[in-house]
């Protein structure tokens, strides 16, 4: 099966002044690469600051004007344009955004979901995709700030939903809800890629990373350092030994505890970023761009991942 | 030592009751785990704890005395869920850790605080690096018990493991009473050696 969207070697920078005139480049996400197919969820885990919420600007073309885009993105096999992002977002590829904010305080529900359209059809859609998430009817008829935190969140899923989406983006859409919420949130993510879309699900959680995804790519100072199936986890595969230190940091496992922070942006010039916080660097981790390399079906950004020289 | 809430009640303002005759006691050496949904009052329980409110009825008591009113530091201090709101942002972060007096160079290091950090305000660090100034404004000489109110809630595993890391060995060293606040049962089991929660 095509995949439904393909991103190769993409990196964003921004365009910053320092001193005076003085300018700089700041790089913020470096050669990303990662495909997504029909039907599956992809987690996006990193802390904050690793880049991962400017991957969901860039795919909406929602970066800033100082911002430098290089690489390619395809959807559907075809370059995802500007022009191209215009046409589609808000039908074929949707954002599930993180909570209420993202809701026009002085327009009601069903308006907000029909986006300008009045036709009978529109108002039919709102009905469906509200009844989908166990809206009634009546919830059309309400302003934001009367939804509860759980409502809300169903009512920016039934606009996700509209116009069956091909590509769901969801950044930090769990924030304040409690586990039994939150896991009927997930199925939700679950049931869209099981009728055909791509979803995307962008978390620093990395609990919720694993009970939604199927694989699960891993960003680290503006790198994915490993792509990973969700089983790997629990089963010991893990090939970046970042990946291993956030297994090992959960409570109900190891809690143990790595020295050192993820450095800021731009501060690493050369080599791996996490040389410095690494239990067994080795030779040539300092050195050039490390790329992104398969490695026991899986990918990883590593010379020496597990623990081995890479052959 | 003992701290120890007696039936306290409490409301805000005219509202229903967010604490109904609660009963609470921690002793030195103890780390107790704290749980319970939402709203349930388990952030006003440490505010009344640690004196920034007082209670309708019952009492705060430290050794069976009533502990406030206060003079000087006091030996219960609360960290907060949002280390950015209760650092004042135009004060340079050094500042605002002599607010309970020189900060002792011992516990800036084993809390990986960077000397010039101390020259930053609070909008140039990260939540990590905020929560650890509050850690270490808490940690005033004078301290016996600790109330962390979802301290790590909003930092990534790696820091969180680090936090607890240093504060379990602290409060080892120092042999703190830490009330632990938490919606992960995962956490509460590994940093407690008891744990209440709050009924209605």
């Amino acid at each position: 099966m095509e995949p439904i969207l393909e991103i190769q070697h993409l990196s964003i920078s921004f365009h910053q002044y320092e001193k005076g005139f003085v300018q700089r480049e700041l790089p913020v996400i470096r050669d990303l690469s990662l495909t997504l197919e029909p039907g599956e969820v992809t987690g996006v885990l990193g802390v904050s600051g690793s880049g991962k919420s400017l991957l969901a600007h860039a795919l909406l073309d929602l970066l800033p004007y100082n911002s430098r885009r290089e690489g390619t993105i395809l959807f559907q096999g075809e370059p995802l344009t500007s022009q191209r992002i215009r046409k589609l977002r808000g039908k074929e590829i949707v954002l599930v955004p993180q909570g209420v904010t993202y809701l026009d305080p002085l327009m009601k529900v069903g308006p907000q979901l029909r986006k300008g359209r009045r036709d009978r059809g529109a108002r039919e859609k709102v009905r469906s995709a509200l009844a989908r998430y166990g809206l009634k009817e009546a919830a059309a008829d309400l302003y934001p700030f009367q939804l509860s935190g759980g409502m809300a969140r169903r009512v920016l899923m039934a606009s996700a939903v509209m116009d069956s989406p091909r590509l769901v983006i969801a950044d930090e859409p769990t924030p304040g809800l409690d586990a039994k919420a939150a896991s009927r949130l997930l199925g939700h993510f679950r049931e869209l890629a099981a009728e055909g879309a791509a979803v995307l699900f962008i978390t620093h959680d990395l609990e919720l990373a694993l009970a939604v995804a199927h694989r699960v790519a891993v960003f680290y100072a503006g790198e994915t350092v490993e792509i990973a199936r969700a089983s790997d986890f629990p089963e010991g595969r893990l090939r970046h030994p970042f990946t291993q230190a956030l297994w090992d940091a959960l409570p109900q496992g190891a809690f143990r505890a790595i020295p050192g922070a993820q450095p800021y942006s731009g501060e690493v010039k050369e080599g791996c970023p996490f040389l410095a916080r690494c239990p067994h660097p080795g030779n040539g981790c300092g050195q050039g761009e490390l790329s992104l390399v398969p490695w026991n079906e899986g990918m990883v950004r590593c010379l020496y991942p597990h623990g081995e020289v890479m052959a | 030592m003992t701290l120890e809430g007696k039936d306290i009640t409490f409301a805000y303002g005219k509202g229903a009751p967010v604490l109904d005759r609660v009963n609470i006691s921690l002793s030195s050496g103890e780390r107790v785990g704290l749980w319970a949904p939402s709203g349930r009052g388990k952030t006003t329980l440490c505010r009344l704890l640690a004196g920034y409110e007082r209670p309708r009825k019952g009492q705060v008591l430290l050794e069976g005395r009533p502990l406030f009113p206060h003079e000087g530091p006091c030996p219960v201090q609360m960290v907060w869920q949002h280390p950015e709101t209760v650092l004042d942002p135009l004060l340079p972060l050094g500042r605002s850790l002599e607010e309970t007096g020189p900060a002792d160079p011992g516990l800036l290091e084993q809390l990986h605080i960077r000397k010039e950090w101390l020259r930053r305000f609070p909008g140039e660090l990260s939540g990590g690096e905020l929560q650890r100034f509050c850690l270490a404004r808490a940690l005033q000489p004078a301290t016996r018990f600790l109330l962390c109110d979802e301290i790590t809630a909003m930092l990534d595993l790696v820091t969180q493991a680090q936090i607890w890391d240093f504060l379990l060995r602290e409060a080892e060293r120092r042999s703190l009473g830490l009330l632990v606040v938490s919606h992960s049962q995962p956490l509460l089991d590994r940093v407690c050696t008891r744990k209440i929660s709050l009924k209605e």
